[in-house]
């Protein structure tokens, strides 16, 4: 069983690292933090995945914690991106 | 036995969420239909991933410390879509001519 | 060879491919974003190596608050677009003659020889806290977490020492605004309070389970950056009395007890019976510091002029 979690864990690695090829590529700036959040997304599904082989329950507070952090890293960006670098895309103007 | 099929078999398909929101976030034409690509296909890739790891845990505590993380990206995903969607609009794509 | 390892290799060979990426590419942006993702794969390295407390350290810091930090500093910069790439032959003979020299080192090492791990865990019992690593940091080596809670205190000062006279006493960063009802002051009306409850759990577990006060006061700051940056809170001005109190309040903590210490041995050295309740007050109160000092950092010098 543990094999096949660690091929499982071994697939999402790969394909978050084939999907860095869109933060290299952009060509906006949201393009490129898409890749880094899908490497975030990938990397809770690898922990997820390590907690079925390791059994630590502190591994899932890693999930957990990269989840919300993630979101933030999001949140952070969007902020940058907007013209005065402190406004909501929802604003107008 | 059943719980250990059922769950290969959840986690297999999370599996084929996750390569099909790599494909989509690569081959899709613009930045809103790669966002599709990435909170949609991923989130539900790691959905199942969660229910296989869900299926297999050990006692409620670990299946609702389980379920929240789900929930988190979730709701995450969901309120960073719409942010990124809206500041990528055609009026500030985020892009720039010369760098970045 | 078993799949296990063809996951390490392949984590390890990614975390050298970004690494290089996020210094050597030509678009600033870029580099942010592999940044952030070198972070990330970092944590998933730790987790593997079965260092969580690492890990949950290298999650909230490197990809979360230094991500942001960075993405906010890359946005304020006007020309992101550095030209091409030149190697410069000294420096990099002398990088990598460390990466060698580190490398060789530590093939060479063996298991024989004095190891600590016996020695922390005969005396895990007298140090008031079932997580080896905790009993390390607060116990057992104390004194270096006390140094580490100042530097990032005088990191602060440094930071502050960048405002512009007209700006001093002024809140820090620039003014976050976000519409009331919006998608953003939800989100931050939602996430803020969970991520301070989380904080919060990772502070307490820490005794036992992986966790402590750099982690958990990483969340709370995180949490608490959501909200301003959602529009919901507003940061207080550098000149006010209570935050430089919350500010010192970790260190100060940590001086006393160490002084009370003192009185009953040696400095920092707790005695066996009072091990736990001393570490407990010490973890909350660093918590608190550490979260207002990283939020501070993130938010920057004062930039507004009244």
């Amino acid at each position: 069983m543990a094999e096949f979690h660690y091929f499982a864990a071994l697939a999402i690695l790969a394909s978050t690292a084939i999907s860095l090829w869109r933060t290299l590529k952009g060509p906006t700036r949201a393009d490129r933090m898409m890749g880094t959040l899908l490497v975030g997304t990938g990397g809770v599904a690898i922990l997820v995945l390590l907690f079925l082989i390791h059994g630590q329950s502190g591994v899932l507070d890693v999930a957990l914690l990269l989840a919300l952090l993630a979101a933030f890293a999001a949140v952070g960006f969007v902020k940058s991106v907007s013209p005065d670098g402190a406004g909501d895309p929802e604003e107008e103007g | 036995m059943m719980a250990a099929y059922a769950s290969a078999v959840l986690i297999a398909l999370g599996l084929i969420f996750f390569l099909a929101g790599t494909l989509g976030l690569l081959r899709f034409p613009d930045a809103h239909s790669r966002l599709h690509a990435l909170t949609k296909a991923d989130n539900l890739g790691l959905g199942f991933i969660v229910a296989g790891a869900a299926v297999q845990a050990g006692d409620v505590w670990t299946v609702l410390k389980l379920l929240l993380i789900w929930i988190l990206a979730l709701i995450a995903s969901t309120t960073v879509a719409q942010l990124i969607a809206r500041s990528a609009a055609p009026r500030n794509i985020g892009g720039e001519g010369g760098g970045g | 060879m078993n799949i296990g390892a063809v996951f390490d290799l392949l984590l390890c060979l990614l975390i050298l491919v970004v690494a290089v990426g996020a210094v050597g590419g030509r678009l600033l942006f870029t580099n942010v974003s592999l940044f952030v993702v070198f972070g990330l794969l970092l944590a998933l390295g730790w987790v593997r190596l079965d260092a969580v407390d690492v890990a949950l350290a290298e999650a909230a810091i490197g990809a979360g608050l230094t991500g942001v930090l960075l993405l906010g500093a890359v946005a304020r910069l006007e020309n992101t677009g550095s030209g091409p790439v030149r190697l410069s032959p000294i420096p990099a003979l002398l990088c990598l003659t460390i990466a060698v020299g580190i490398g060789g080192a530590f093939l060479r090492v063996n298991d024989a020889g004095p190891r600590l791990e016996p020695m922390v865990r005969a005396n895990l019992g007298e140090a008031g806290v079932d997580n080896p690593v905790t009993a390390v940091l607060l116990n057992f080596r104390s004194y270096d977490t006390l140094l580490e809670a100042v530097v990032l205190l005088i990191a602060l000062v440094g930071v502050w020492s960048l405002t512009r006279d007209a700006c001093w006493r002024q809140t820090p960063g620039i003014r976050q605004h976000a519409r009331p009802d919006g998608i953003l002051a939800n989100f931050g009306r939602l996430l803020a309070p969970f991520g301070l409850i989380v904080g919060i759990y990772l502070v307490w577990a820490g005794s036992e389970a992986p966790g402590g006060a750099f982690q958990g006061g990483t969340v709370l700051a995180a949490a608490w950056l959501l909200a301003v940056m959602a529009g919901l809170a507003m940061p207080p001005t550098t000149a006010d009395t209570r935050l430089r109190w919350v500010l010192v309040a970790g260190p100060l903590l940590f001086l006393l007890a160490g002084i009370y210490g003192m009185t009953q041995g040696a400095f920092l050295g707790w005695p066996p019976g009072m091990a736990a309740t001393l570490i407990l007050a010490i973890e909350f109160g660093l918590a608190l510091s550490i979260a207002a000092t990283l939020a501070l950092l993130v938010l920057g010098a004062p930039r507004r002029v009244s």
